[in-house]
């Protein structure tokens, strides 16, 4: 019989980013079902738009119309656009950084734990700023709503029009790149339509195009309004027609089901109860959060075989490890260079499918970097690691103060290289947890927080590498060595 | 072969100590010594998207100098190679390889469908996908799952970095990184670590525990083999102080050692040139044209030089016409230099780009990359190129 503990703990690390330290006490006094309803009720309300944009782009991107009517459109030197292309940056990276600490902190674990997962399901890259806050925000708001608003909220979306070239799909030159994307990666997946439906989807998403503020714009002049047949169905579609036609087809809810299920519950599908999951997805109208409950609320979800059998992704770790360990970063770059060496950096999926998960986190150099990262953010030491360059990030140029990219390689990219880290943990929110255990069984009630698999290394281990001075610096010590071990790595 | 008594120790203390891990790793056996005439692969990534105009310059051109009146290498400045053809200024030592043949220049890769987004181009380049594919596997990584089944060595593809390329992931098999083998081994040598590893033991691998534990103890025991052939044979050729010069002499060192490594992947960049594009490139060149001259040198001193090729790429050239920057924009199809002793054709192996047929400004490729890709595994390496690559691609006669 497993615990509750261990079965709350589960679900915080799926349906959240794992236990938080103030609430471990909750965890052993309450049934699942009930931290549930609480985690669903925290997640109910709408959440508030993130906005980190610099004034000086909102002034020139929202301003943008008022410049165009005073009929003097502003041209941009060289070191003007530069300027943009460095505040953009710096906007993402505030993003990242704002949303990652809203992962960490909020109540609101489901609702965000969620969003996580639209974010890899609707992958895209853009180095606009205000695009990018946008798309965070349709997610973010429609995590738990419907899966037919999001679809059609998202594939309106500036981020994902600009990124899959629609402006380029004009009546008399089709560009099938968004389509395609839609059909293959969004609604039906692989393998459930034919190029011909591509072809024809596309001619019905002409048209479709964004504006510099974000907005959705329909040029109907490079629309092409005739016939098409799409999946069976022939008519004088438009593009909301096509998305509706893949939101009919049951294929959709099943395809998006799988990856929920892989995402949330096992790698490895269990067919019938996918199908299961998906039929009532289909009947409920695409309801995700009925979808969710469906998950959560099921025996089967709390079996052993489900627990401790996902690799963390970098950014369940490092969440993970704040909620557990709250921390004031000084230097909260180490974050995005921490995401980008271990493979994972928010906003820049790897590409359109977004990040694959399972086992390709997994290589001989990140697993050693999972691994001592716990002793890195305790002994404030430097991240001497050098993450890849990255074009798109970065865009070659060596003259930005922190992208020189060839000139000096220590201030390179994102987060500085062979800077400390400057952690400072707040250990009393933790160690009080363990204040009436004994000693001879802390190490075990340590363990039982931080691992969701059984140890496989015998506790000798841990014990004589701990700082064995004082009940305090064993907690710590310990603390920092399970979380140095490969079964940390799992959920 | 005669092996040397401090190799025998070697391998044989090596032996012993595999004893110590996990059931299910066969560890180093006599196998890692690879007999001489062990083909080696280096795989040079010029990321960033280096300018090949610019690199290998058509300099009886007129439509060149006219799309880049600013930007484009005077033929008198060019290092003449043939009538039509000189290389940028920086490439001496590439020169020097292409008067002993033992260059070979390939014009005009690239694929069907050309992606102009650095990080889509590179993926497409490291996994041989075609454009609308998405792969999770490297092409490296499959020749490792290929080569390498059930033999759980990943030391058999080794990238110079402290992160390791989608190229060297396959789906069993992983290769390693490692920015020097003395690193690695003081980091995985830290006692916590040999001491977890120690204890798991389990029978399958079937959970991801399992498969944590594993890619642990062989990244461990492989840092030992890698640190201690490192040693065998130190390399005492003259390296430039830079990242690459470093890079190219830990792998010499390596294969003079006899690792069992076959492929060797380093990456130098910036070349993503937008703006300046002159001083950067040339940098840069500079850096490649020093390290790998000596890295030659090296190889030919050791006679080596036969044994090993390397080859250049990036993941898309750049466009015909300059921008209003002094640089270049994305383009599509390149370049690649191929360098050994043992090449079959030598010199530049097929027609320059034809700057009059055009898409949109950019050139139009003329030989896929994965037909590289398939000449280098099947010729060079011995692989089963068809199965690493899902696809029967034809051979260039380069090797």
């Amino acid at each position: 019989m497993l615990s509750n503990q261990i079965k709350n703990q589960h679900l915080m690390w799926r349906a959240g980013f794992g236990p938080a330290a103030d609430q471990l006490d909750q965890l052993k006094n309450t049934t699942p079902n009930q931290l549930y309803q609480a985690l669903q009720k925290e997640s109910g309300k709408k959440p508030a738009y993130m906005d980190v944009a610099d004034n000086y782009l909102k002034g020139l991107y929202m301003g943008a119309e008022e410049i165009g009517r005073q009929g003097k459109k502003k041209e941009l030197d060289a070191e003007e656009r530069k300027m943009i292309r460095n505040k953009q940056r710096d906007g993402i990276k505030n993003l990242n950084l704002l949303w990652l600490s809203q992962m960490v902190e909020s109540k609101a674990q489901l609702r965000e734990k969620m969003a996580f997962f639209w974010h890899g399901h609707f992958a895209s890259r853009n180095i606009n700023i205000f695009f990018q806050q946008q798309l965070l925000d349709i997610i973010r708001v429609n995590a738990l709503g419907s899966f037919k608003d999001l679809l059609h909220d998202v594939s309106k979306s500036a981020a994902i029009l600009n990124f899959l070239n629609a402006s380029q799909n004009k009546k008399d030159h089709p560009n099938e790149n968004f389509a395609r994307e839609v059909m293959e990666l969004f609604t039906m997946g692989r393998g459930n339509y034919t190029e011909t439906d591509i072809k024809e989807a596309a001619r019905a998403f002409t048209g479709w195009s964004a504006n510099i503020k974000g907005e959705f714009i329909f040029r109907r002049f490079q629309h092409d309004d005739g016939a098409k047949t799409v999946l069976g169905n022939t008519g004088k579609f438009e593009g909301e027609d096509i998305l509706n036609l893949l939101l009919e087809e049951k294929q959709t809810a099943i395809f998006i089901t799988q990856k929920i299920y892989k995402f949330f519950v096992n790698e490895t599908i269990d067919k019938q109860k996918v199908e299961w999951l998906a039929n009532r997805f289909y009947k409920n109208d695409y309801h995700i959060e009925k979808l969710m409950d469906d998950i959560f609320t099921a025996d089967w979800f709390y079996d052993e075989k489900n627990i401790g059998m996902k690799i963390k992704s970098p950014i369940e770790l490092l969440a993970g490890m704040q909620r557990m360990l709250p921390m004031k970063l000084d230097n909260e770059e180490s974050l995005l260079l921490m995401q980008r060496i271990l493979g994972q950096l928010l906003f820049y999926p790897p590409n359109v499918a977004g990040w694959p998960g399972g086992k390709t986190w997994i290589d001989s150099s990140s697993l050693m970097m999972r691994m001592r990262i716990p002793q890195l953010i305790n002994d404030n030491d430097e991240l001497n690691v050098r993450p890849k360059i990255d074009d798109d990030q970065m865009g070659g140029r060596t003259d930005d103060e922190d992208m020189t990219a060839n000139v000096d390689k220590k201030k390179r990219g994102y987060g500085k290289v062979g800077k400390p880290i400057n952690a400072d943990v707040n250990w009393e929110v933790y160690t009080k947890n363990f204040e009436s255990v004994p000693r001879e069984n802390l190490l075990a009630a340590l363990q039982s927080h931080l691992l969701q698999v059984k140890a496989n290394y015998k506790g000798d281990i841990i014990k004589n590498s701990a700082d064995n001075s004082g009940r305090e610096n064993f907690i710590k010590s310990a603390t920092i060595q399970i979380m140095s071990t490969p079964e940390y790595q799992l959920c | 072969m005669v092996i040397k008594r401090r190799e025998f120790l070697q391998v044989g203390s090596l032996a012993t100590a595999s004893f110590m891990v996990p059931k299910f790793l066969k560890a180093f056996e006599g196998k890692a010594l690879v007999p001489p005439g062990n083909k080696v692969v280096v795989i040079l990534q010029l990321s960033g998207g280096n300018d090949g105009l610019n690199t290998v310059i058509p300099v009886r051109n007129d439509i060149y100098y006219k799309a880049r009146p600013r930007l484009g290498i005077l033929r008198d400045k060019a290092l003449s190679i043939t009538d039509e053809a000189g290389l940028h200024p920086a490439l001496t030592s590439f020169r020097e390889a292409f008067d002993d043949g033992s260059l070979g220049i390939l014009n005009n890769v690239g694929y069907p469908n050309p992606d102009r987004s650095h990080f889509r181009s590179m993926d497409i380049w490291h996994t041989a996908s075609q454009s609308n594919d998405y792969w999770n596997t490297g092409w490296l990584g499959r020749y490792l799952d290929a080569q390498c089944n059930g033999c759980d060595k990943p030391t058999q593809a080794l990238e110079i970095d402290d992160v390791l390329s989608l190229a060297l992931k396959g789906e069993n098999v992983k290769g390693l990184a490692l920015k020097d083998p003395q690193r690695l081994y003081g980091t995985s040598n830290e006692k916590f670590f040999r001491e977890i590893s120690k204890q798991h033991t389990a029978s399958r691998e079937e959970q991801p525990v399992d498969y944590l534990y594993k890619t642990m103890s062989e990244t461990l025991s492989s840092a030992d083999y890698i640190f201690k052939q490192s040693r065998l044979h130190p390399t005492t050729g003259e390296y430039p102080k830079t990242d690459l010069g470093n890079s190219l002499k830990t792998i010499s060192s390596l294969v003079y050692s006899e690792i069992n490594t076959k492929v060797y992947y380093v990456s130098l960049g910036s070349f993503d040139t937008h703006i300046n594009q002159g001083q950067q490139q040339e940098r840069l060149f500079k850096e490649m044209n020093d390290a790998v001259g000596a890295f030659v040198k090296d190889l030919k001193k050791n006679n080596r030089f036969n044994d090993v090729l390397l080859f250049t790429f990036s993941e898309f050239g750049r466009r015909v016409s300059q921008n209003a920057s002094n640089g270049t924009d994305h383009g599509t199809a390149n370049n690649m230099f191929f360098l050994s002793g043992g090449l079959k054709q030598k010199g530049i192996l097929n027609n320059m780009p034809d700057l009059a047929d055009l898409d949109e400004g950019d050139l139009k490729y003329k030989i896929d990359f994965k037909n590289v890709y398939s000449t280098v595994l099947k010729n060079w390496l011995g692989a089963d190129d068809q199965k690493i690559l899902g696809k029967k691609y034809d051979k260039l006669n380069f090797v």
